[in-house]
């Protein structure tokens, strides 16, 4: 079985600047995958290549085993996409924007009426259909969106932020939508910024700058050496006034680093250091915690630690070519 | 199936919809036109009819009351320039000073003296000398009655210097061809129809596609199999039909409520009219392929329209423009389709006489459109 989407090498320049630089993964069939990074690293481009609308400069890309440098339109055809604007036309109503889409990808009649009635059904939007999409909340906006996307069977979806201004509840229902459609055996190509939705990929590539710097599982990133080195262990300190105790902390010569979430800081640290070594040298530096866990790293730290390497290695090798 | 113009049918569908809801388009298709032909039409007359003029006649003074009635020399010039229909004396003032005033305050237009010696020159055979003052604040009033008077004036001294029964050596008989009665509204509508039908092919092709920039679904449509063509097509369509539905309410209505003649073929007059719509499709998707917001699009859509509007020969004659507008005005599209509007409606003009303006059009539209297919590829990368 061939993997549902594969990028060899993927480079796209504009003149000089290298905005996609050899970035290669493999998404396999019915797999969620997330594709993450900062604003402006390339996601967008990616995308673009991998949907047939951008020419590769080098490498080569594969959707459902088409080459989308030879034959765009046949991935064009069995792909959906859904950007984070929903792309509906506000002045339609729900069931007119679905049958413009239903002819965008050619289906006729007797077949367009019973897909029609079927996305609706299925995306319980039978009450609104006469109604403007510009009227429906945002999460009955994005669900009409995703039958517009799916209308033709895709067997793979694009989903660029499909969450962004969506109230949770939406989106707990629109990623439990997606495992079921999963489920049946189509590939999800999702970009997010909320770390929880990342952990519930089933696969994760983080790009930086144009280059991917991770490519795994939720878990096998979380291995990865350089966010939990060798010798290293992490622990959640919970106290109060955090903004002061992370100054002090960071001077513990045991510590790697410290970043602060919510009202406590994530601490990576030697090894040896046991829970009440480490407390009695809080206590001796006036932080006195009220609780100290021991913390696997979640995504945001791998994607943060990543971040930090690839940005001191980036100024690193800039400074040397000045 | 694989045709480059697939996903026509789509957008075709779709974009009807949007005009059917779009307010904004049905009124710049259906309501703005009837209102700028009754404006154009019914209120604004060009010839210069009915002049108010205001007399000071010093001829004839009565010795004993100082009051005047005018002398039968001054009354017989007085009359012809009553006749005239370009004249309308509203007013006879007795003193210099209250002649200008009434020329100040913009009550009269034309003012005539007529000196006291008006009669005692004639009749000694020599030049009486009648001042006629012009207000020089509107150029077309003040040339036309300028040139009234001056022709009553040769009028009178001719007739006066033939003996009786005698006629000129030479006569001008002028004959006014195609709008014999001069009237405004033969002139304008063609015109006004060239002008009107501007706005629906550029501006609102323009509109419905920079929409799209904006909402973002235009990013969508070029992920689905769409064809550019298709797109563009579906595109235009909807606004071709609208503006072909106006033209027919404008052509009905110039000839029915107007009274306008149509001396050459209708059927010629619409086919070249779809070549100049041809070309405003294209430059509509020229705008569109540049601009990014809808505000943008109407700046540069004024950028097309005020040239035409004005260099195009629809207000101002294009012969007596200096050259580099003259120039510039071959140019403007608008152009072609005056002279083929004109030439129809009024002259009856054929496909023989015109052919080189909707070859112009024609040929513009299709440089103009090649030029937006490139920015269009450019865009989607």
């Amino acid at each position: 079985m061939s993997p549902a989407i594969v990028a060899q090498g993927l480079t796209r320049k504009f003149g000089d600047l290298t905005v996609v630089d050899k970035v290669s993964f493999e998404v396999q069939k019915g797999e969620v995958f997330g594709f993450l990074g900062p604003n402006g690293s390339g996601k967008t481009t990616v995308i673009k290549m991998l949907t047939g609308i951008l020419p590769v400069t080098e490498g080569k890309g594969f959707v459902d085993g088409i080459d989308v440098t030879e034959n765009p339109d046949e991935v064009k055809r069995r792909i959906g996409y859904m950007s984070q604007k929903f792309s509906l036309y506000d002045d339609l109503t729900v069931l007119e924007n679905l049958r413009f889409y239903a002819q965008v990808y050619g289906l006729r009649g007797a077949e367009m009426k019973n897909k029609i009635e079927e996305t609706m059904e299925r995306n319980a939007i039978v009450p609104y259909k006469d109604r403007l999409a510009a009227k429906l909340s945002g999460g009955w906006k994005q669900r009409l969106a995703l039958g517009c996307a799916m209308l033709h069977n895709p067997k793979i979806l694009y989903l660029d932020e499909p969450t962004a201004g969506i109230d949770p509840v939406a989106r707990r229902k629109l990623w439990d939508l997606l495992f079921d459609l999963s489920g049946q055996g189509i590939t999800f190509f999702v970009t997010t910024h909320y770390m929880d939705e990342a952990e519930r990929c089933s696969h994760l590539a983080y790009i930086y700058y144009g280059k991917l710097i991770a490519d795994g599982t939720p878990d096998s990133l979380r291995e990865i050496p350089d966010v939990s080195p060798p010798g290293t262990q992490r622990f959640e300190i919970a106290t109060k006034d955090v903004t002061s105790a992370l100054r002090k902390a960071r001077k513990l010569p045991f510590m790697r680093s410290a970043t602060i979430f919510g009202r406590s800081i994530h601490a990576l640290m030697d090894e040896k250091i046991t829970e009440q070594e480490l407390t009695s040298e809080l206590d001796k530096i006036g932080v006195h915690p009220d609780e100290i866990r021991p913390l696997m790293p979640d995504l945001e730290d791998v994607f943060v630690e990543l971040t930090y390497k690839h940005q001191a290695e980036r100024e690193a090798a800039n400074g040397q070519s000045v | 199936m694989d045709s480059p113009f697939r996903g026509f049918r789509a957008i075709f569908y779709k974009e009807s919809l949007h005009l059917r809801r779009d307010s904004m388009a049905i009124m710049f298709a259906l309501l703005i036109p009837l209102v700028e032909m009754v404006i154009l039409g019914a209120a604004i007359d060009t010839n210069v009819r009915q002049v108010k003029t205001v007399v000071y006649d010093q001829s004839g003074i009565m010795e004993q009351t100082g009051e005047s009635h005018g002398s039968q020399q001054s009354r017989a010039l007085l009359d012809r320039f009553r006749n005239s229909d370009t004249f309308k004396v509203y007013k006879y003032v007795h003193s210099d000073k209250d002649l200008t005033e009434e020329m100040i305050a913009g009550r009269a237009k034309v003012a005539v003296k007529i000196p006291y010696d008006f009669d005692r020159e004639i009749l000694r055979g020599d030049s009486a000398q009648v001042m006629v003052l012009l207000d020089g604040s509107d150029s077309s009033v003040a040339g036309q009655t300028m040139n009234v008077a001056s022709a009553i004036g040769l009028d009178e001294s001719l007739r006066r210097m033939l003996p009786p029964g005698e006629k000129p050596a030479i006569e001008i008989r002028p004959k006014v061809m195609f709008n014999p009665d001069s009237r405004s509204p033969n002139f304008f509508l063609p015109g006004l129809m060239a002008v009107l039908l501007l706005f629906v092919t550029t501006m609102l092709t323009a509109f419905s596609i920079v929409r799209e920039k904006e909402r973002g679904t235009l990013e969508q449509l070029f992920v689905t199999p769409v064809r550019p063509l298709g797109l563009m097509m579906g595109k235009i369509m909807p606004y071709f039909g609208l503006a072909i539905v106006e033209l027919l309410m404008i052509l009905a209505f110039m000839r029915y409520a107007f009274g306008v003649p149509i001396h050459g073929s209708v059927l010629l007059l619409v086919g070249l009219s779809m070549c100049y719509m041809f070309t405003h499709l294209s430059l509509g998707m020229l705008i569109s392929s540049k601009a990014n917001s809808q505000n943008d699009a109407m700046q540069r859509s004024m950028g097309i329209m005020l040239p035409s509007i004005f260099l195009s020969g629809y207000i101002f004659p294009r012969d007596t423009m200096p050259l580099i507008f003259y120039a510039m005005s071959y140019f403007v599209p608008a152009t072609y389709m005056m002279n083929i509007a004109r030439g129809i409606i009024l002259r009856g003009a054929g496909l023989f006489e015109l052919w080189g303006n909707a070859a112009m059009l024609l040929g513009i539209g299709l440089a103009v459109l090649l030029l937006a297919a490139r920015n269009f590829k450019k865009m989607i990368v």
